[in-house]
């Protein structure tokens, strides 16, 4: 499985690390809402099929990144830093695709 | 200034070892730099980072990921999104970034302790690290001057193209040994020569 950092280009999956369920909503840090909080914590999409997930490049870059990775085909469809629209980010790897 | 020791000097045999019979195809090294310094740009300051590093080096960073240069003596490269390790041979870099990396540009990081540079030159020197490193070392992916930062089994390393058959290789000085030995290890096939 390849990842392709929007920084380093196409690398193995070995130098990332998985963040987790990238449509998770944080709550504000001073919000009491409980059922915000538990769907943060608990609730999971699962989907077969595509999935919104952050992934770090820790053994690269170190950026964290905002991918959409098929459950099923392991295919990754896309890939940018999850801090939004870094201004590296248009400045790809001749290799890198987009 | 304090003697700087080097972690490779118990496993340092300068000559020529493995398969050397027909030939030396790699050289290795360490550099010894007397200045690894790691520099970060804040959001949106990476341009005036880059101008910064023009003013204390003399090194005009290429603009795109991963791109940089070398003079010999003093060498730039990205690392990271907004993120530069600059090397002089010379001790006392840092001091030459005092009031030209402002707090608010970004921050300037003294790495030169905390560092061990490799080098690893000759016809053989892609065929060696590609053994490290799943990344494509060919001359036109990795032009002269550029870096990557990647991991050969949990140590983390920046490499720079500093050559058409040479890379500079810097790692955390406390893995330095073990990598070393390894990469001699990896040498032995092509027959090298450690200087
Ligand atoms: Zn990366």
């Amino acid at each position: 499985m390849l990842i392709t950092c929007p920084y380093c280009g196409p690398r193995d999956v070995i130098e990332f690390t998985y963040q987790g369920d990238g449509n998770r909503q944080r709550p504000q840090p001073s919000s009491q809402d409980l059922d915000a909080w538990n769907a943060y914590v608990y609730d999971r999409l699962n989907p077969a099929g595509d999935h919104n997930e952050i992934w770090q490049h820790s053994g690269g870059c170190r950026a964290h990144l905002r991918v959409v990775r098929n459950t099923l085909t392991h295919e990754i469809s896309s890939s940018g830093f999850a801090r939004g629209d870094h201004k590296a980010a248009a400045r790809h790897k001749s290799e890198a695709k987009s | 200034m304090v003697e700087r020791q080097s972690p490779l000097e118990p496993e340092y045999y300068p000559g020529s070892h493995g398969n050397f019979e027909h030939g030396v195809d790699v050289i290795l090294s360490e550099t010894r730099p007397g200045s690894i310094l790691q520099l970060a740009a804040w959001p949106g300051e990476e341009k005036r980072l880059m101008s910064a590093i023009y003013k204390a080096t003399g090194l005009a960073l290429p603009d795109g990921a991963g791109g940089g240069v070398t003079d010999g003596a003093r060498s730039a490269f990205g690392f990271a999104p907004g993120k530069f390790t600059v090397v002089d041979e010379a001790e006392g870099l840092a001091a030459a970034f005092s009031g030209v990396v402002t707090p608010a540009i970004g921050t300037v990081t003294d790495l030169s302790h905390g560092r061990t540079a490799m080098r690893i030159a000759g016809p053989k020197a892609e065929w060696v690290l590609a053994k490290f490193f799943a990344i494509d070392f060919a001359l036109p992916a990795f032009p002269i001057g550029a870096g990557r930062s990647t991991t050969h089994h949990d140590v983390f390393a920046q490499i720079q193209r500093t050559g058409a058959d040479q890379f500079d290789i810097y790692v955390f000085r406390s893995f330095a040994r073990s990598f070393w030995k390894a990469l001699c290890h990896a040498s032995e096939e092509v027959g090298y020569e450690v200087q």
